[in-house]
């Protein structure tokens, strides 16, 4: 999404001032990244022409549900913009579901309803007549994977990928580059291990390329600790949204007690975000997780009883029966508009939520600062909101590298922007890019040295299982090197076991995390013996190089902040409390010349 | 992929489920000419292979580690809804119909006629804006 308004919104700028606009996409711009299935609810929409909310009400609610971890400059910023992309979708072709008097039907107070089956199509459409409107200097290649940025003397200046499609390497060098590769998944081993590995919540093919790009870069980083770990129906991960905001429903125990009234009390620990409403998604979890240990599962989505109450408004029996009807389709369409798997899930098991409830559970914790996750690069923000210079320092959602811009999941401290505001933060982003081009119009170089350095480094696997391939009989099983798919169930293993996974329940502590670092080093080490047999293989390769470094960052920052603020994103049993020391951003940085992190602490300004 | 049903889309130069694949995971074997996922323990079990065979040769079967078999989902997606079958385990039937456009496909106005307020990069109106807000933008 935020790829496509970035697109959208600089080929409008480049036209005017005779420049250039390169998209490029690891998959098929119509079908990629995490709306690729469609949705079933835009989750950011204020209603400001109406006057139903506020830019500053949006910036409180996100800051509580991020337990006053945001930067309110970055979230006023796209919160003050995202009804535009809306509107602009709607005009596109989105249908929005509309009452008798042709306003948006809201989910919830910030979340509208739609007939999202074809939303990524749609965007993407508008994104390609975007660029098309700019002749030949508009262009987007697909199945390109994007792993290093390029840069030179500090500035960034392209970036290097290649075809996993064809023998073809790629060079694309810019005066300036917008990060949107998305969040990462497949960190954390998932629940499901055997071939529902791909059922993640968030796509399996978002891998961490984001961070990767950002940390080589050697960009400030943001909330590396902030994973989110969303609780949804049990197995498919079906989106319980419209559940418990549209059709009000509760969530329960074995014994049908509602454990957010039953453990109220808890909630006054986390104060003030504990006593607020809404309740902030981690402290929801956190009640549930508690409910689990105690040994009260399985936990239920009291679906049949929410139905059967919305349709006993309508006491006639025809209308009761047409109310019943309507329900059950809205039901369905949620998950066939954005969750197949869990109306399969459904069908398999003969379930018909008017009639039975169903499980819910946590998924395993995930990298995406577009929802309640925030990890991300620490971006400038704009000059009018931006209350101090710590919070701008040049261009709307630059990076710390000159020239290197990011959006979407790629951003950080910017939670809650789904995808409308992150379609929104790359149109914010792609503005600003330009007028860095216009402001340092000197050509972008990457230079041979550095281009034949990077080409022998990103096709290395392949070189290695050619040099050794024929050492065994068996090209999988091999001493001289390993290939990406145990790969990645050795760092999944690492995750999972020290640095709180699901089956750790969530919690972790110093001693397991420096025992994690110290198998992430031999990981660091061993990932110079990744191995490709072929183009898919070679992206599976750096697929797996990105999540070691989005797993590398986020322990480092698990140690860095000696608190507990997520209890529901993550315990640490050694700190168990949340302390008013670290009421600020955790940041971090890689520097690329000498290979150091830095840890420090950011001070988090109000917006006046 | 149903076999019977799937002729590796033998008139284009890739296969309609390659080209769509979020995951890279469809390939063609140049063998019988068939199509086939080549991981399917990373597939997001997103549809949008089905939902683009030309042949409606692609079925999901559900994955296989959790789901009791069975069941059947199946779309079929015309250019201004989709229709959606699904078949429970005790062969149970529902038939779902939604919209997925509001204007034909390739008709799209990137500007939707809203004009930009100024041509100022530096100011903090996005293309659009204000028209597509339909309010005064937020500034301090």
């Amino acid at each position: 999404m935020a790829a496509c308004g970035a697109a959208y919104e600089a080929a409008y700028w480049a036209k005017k001032h005779n420049m250039k606009v390169t998209l490029v996409d690891k998959a098929a711009m119509e079908r990629s990244g995490a709306v690729a299935m469609g949705l079933s609810a835009i989750n950011m929409y204020l209603g400001l022409k109406d006057g139903k909310n506020t830019v500053e009400d949006y910036v409180q609610y996100v800051k509580n549900d991020l337990m006053g971890i945001a930067r309110d400059d970055l979230v006023a910023n796209i919160a003050r913009h995202v009804d535009s992309s809306v509107h602009l979708f709607e005009k596109w072709g989105l249908p929005i579901w509309k009452d008798e008097k042709g306003n948006y039907i809201n989910e919830g107070r910030w979340q509208i309803m739609i007939h999202g089956e074809s939303y990524k199509n749609i965007v993407a459409e508008a994104a390609k007549r975007a660029l098309n409107e700019l002749g030949e200097n508009g262009e987007y290649f697909e199945r390109i994977f994007i792993t290093e940025p390029i840069i030179n003397n500090g500035r960034c200046t392209g970036a290097a990928g290649f075809s996993v499609r064809e023998q073809k390497f790629y060079i694309f060098t810019a005066k300036a580059v917008i990060d949107t590769m998305g969040g990462a998944v497949h960190i954390f081993r998932p629940r499901s291990v055997g071939e529902g590995l791909g059922r993640s919540w968030y796509p399996p093919f978002n891998s961490g390329a984001s961070t990767y790009f950002t940390l080589k870069a050697g960009a400030e980083m943001t909330c590396q600790e902030v994973r989110f770990v969303p609780v949804r129906f049990k197995d498919a991960y079906g989106p319980v949204g419209a559940w418990f905001l549209l059709f009000k429903s509760k969530a329960t125990n074995a014994l049908g007690e509602e454990y957010m009234v039953t453990r109220a009390d808890e909630l006054k620990k986390w104060a003030p975000y504990g006593t607020t409403k809404p309740i902030p998604a981690n402290l929801r979890n956190y009640l549930m997780f508690k409910e689990i240990e105690e040994g009260n599962g399985p936990i239920y989505m009291q679906t049949a009883e929410a139905i059967k109450e919305l349709a006993a408004a309508f006491p006639d029996k025809e209308q009761y029966k047409r109310k019943m009807k309507e329900l059950e389709s809205e039901a369905w369409e949620d998950f066939l508009d954005m969750t197949i798997s869990q109306a399969f899930l459904w069908a398999s098991t003969n379930v018909s939520p008017e009639e039975q409830p169903s499980e819910l559970a946590a998924c395993e914790p995930y990298f995406i600062s577009s929802h309640s996750g925030a990890s991300g690069a620490w971006v400038s923000g704009p000059e009018d909101l931006a209350p101090s210079p710590d919070y701008h320092w040049g261009y709307d959602n630059m990076t710390t590298i000159n020239g290197l811009f990011a959006a979407g999941d790629a951003s950080g401290a910017s939670s809650h922007k789904f995808s409308s505001g992150s379609f929104t933060e790359g149109r914010i982003a792609g503005k600003a890019a330009i007028a860095f081009c216009m402001d340092h119009n000197a050509p972008a170089e990457a230079g041979n040295e550095l281009v034949q350095q990077l080409k022998e480094k990103i096709l290395k696997p392949i070189r290695l299982f050619n040099d050794f391939k024929d050492y065994t009989n068996d090209p999988d099983v091999n001493p001289h090197y390993i290939k990406p798919k145990m790969f990645m169930f050795r760092l999944q293993k690492i995750m999972d076991e020290y640095a709180g996974g699901a089956s750790s329940g969530f919690r972790t502590s110093k001693p397991l995390l420096e025992k994690g670092m110290e198998l992430i080093q031999y990981m660091k080490e061993d990932a110079e013996k990744l191995a490709a047999g072929d183009l898919h293989e070679l992206m599976r390769c750096w697929e797996n190089i990105h999540r070691l470094w989005q797993a590398e960052s986020h322990i480092r920052t698990l140690l860095f902040r000696e608190e507990t603020r997520w209890p529901g994103y993550y315990f640490r049993t050694d700190y168990p409390e949340m302390k008013e020391e670290w009421k600020c951003f955790a940041n971090c940085k890689y520097n690329p010349e000498t290979g150091e992190w830095e840890l420090m602490k950011k001070e988090i300004v109000e917006l006046t | 992929m149903i076999s019977d049903k799937c002729d590796g889309c033998k008139s284009l130069d890739k296969t309609a489920c390659q080209y769509v694949c979020p995951n890279d995971l469809m390939v063609l074997d140049k063998q019988t000419n068939k199509a086939f996922n080549r991981a399917v323990d990373m597939c997001w079990e997103c549809y949008s292979c089905v939902k683009i065979c030309p042949n409606q040769a692609i079925e999901i079967r559900g994955y296989a580690d959790y789901m009791p078999l069975g069941a059947a989902v199946q779309p079929l997606r015309s250019t201004d809804s989709i229709l959606w079958s699904v078949r429970f385990r005790n062969n149970n039937i529902k038939r779902f119909k939604f919209p997925i456009r509001t204007i034909p496909e390739g008709t799209l106005s990137p500007d939707a006629g809203f004009a930009t307020h100024d041509d100022d990069l530096k100011s903090p109106f996005l293309r659009t804006e204000p028209g597509s807000l339909g309010t005064d933008l937020y500034t301090k």
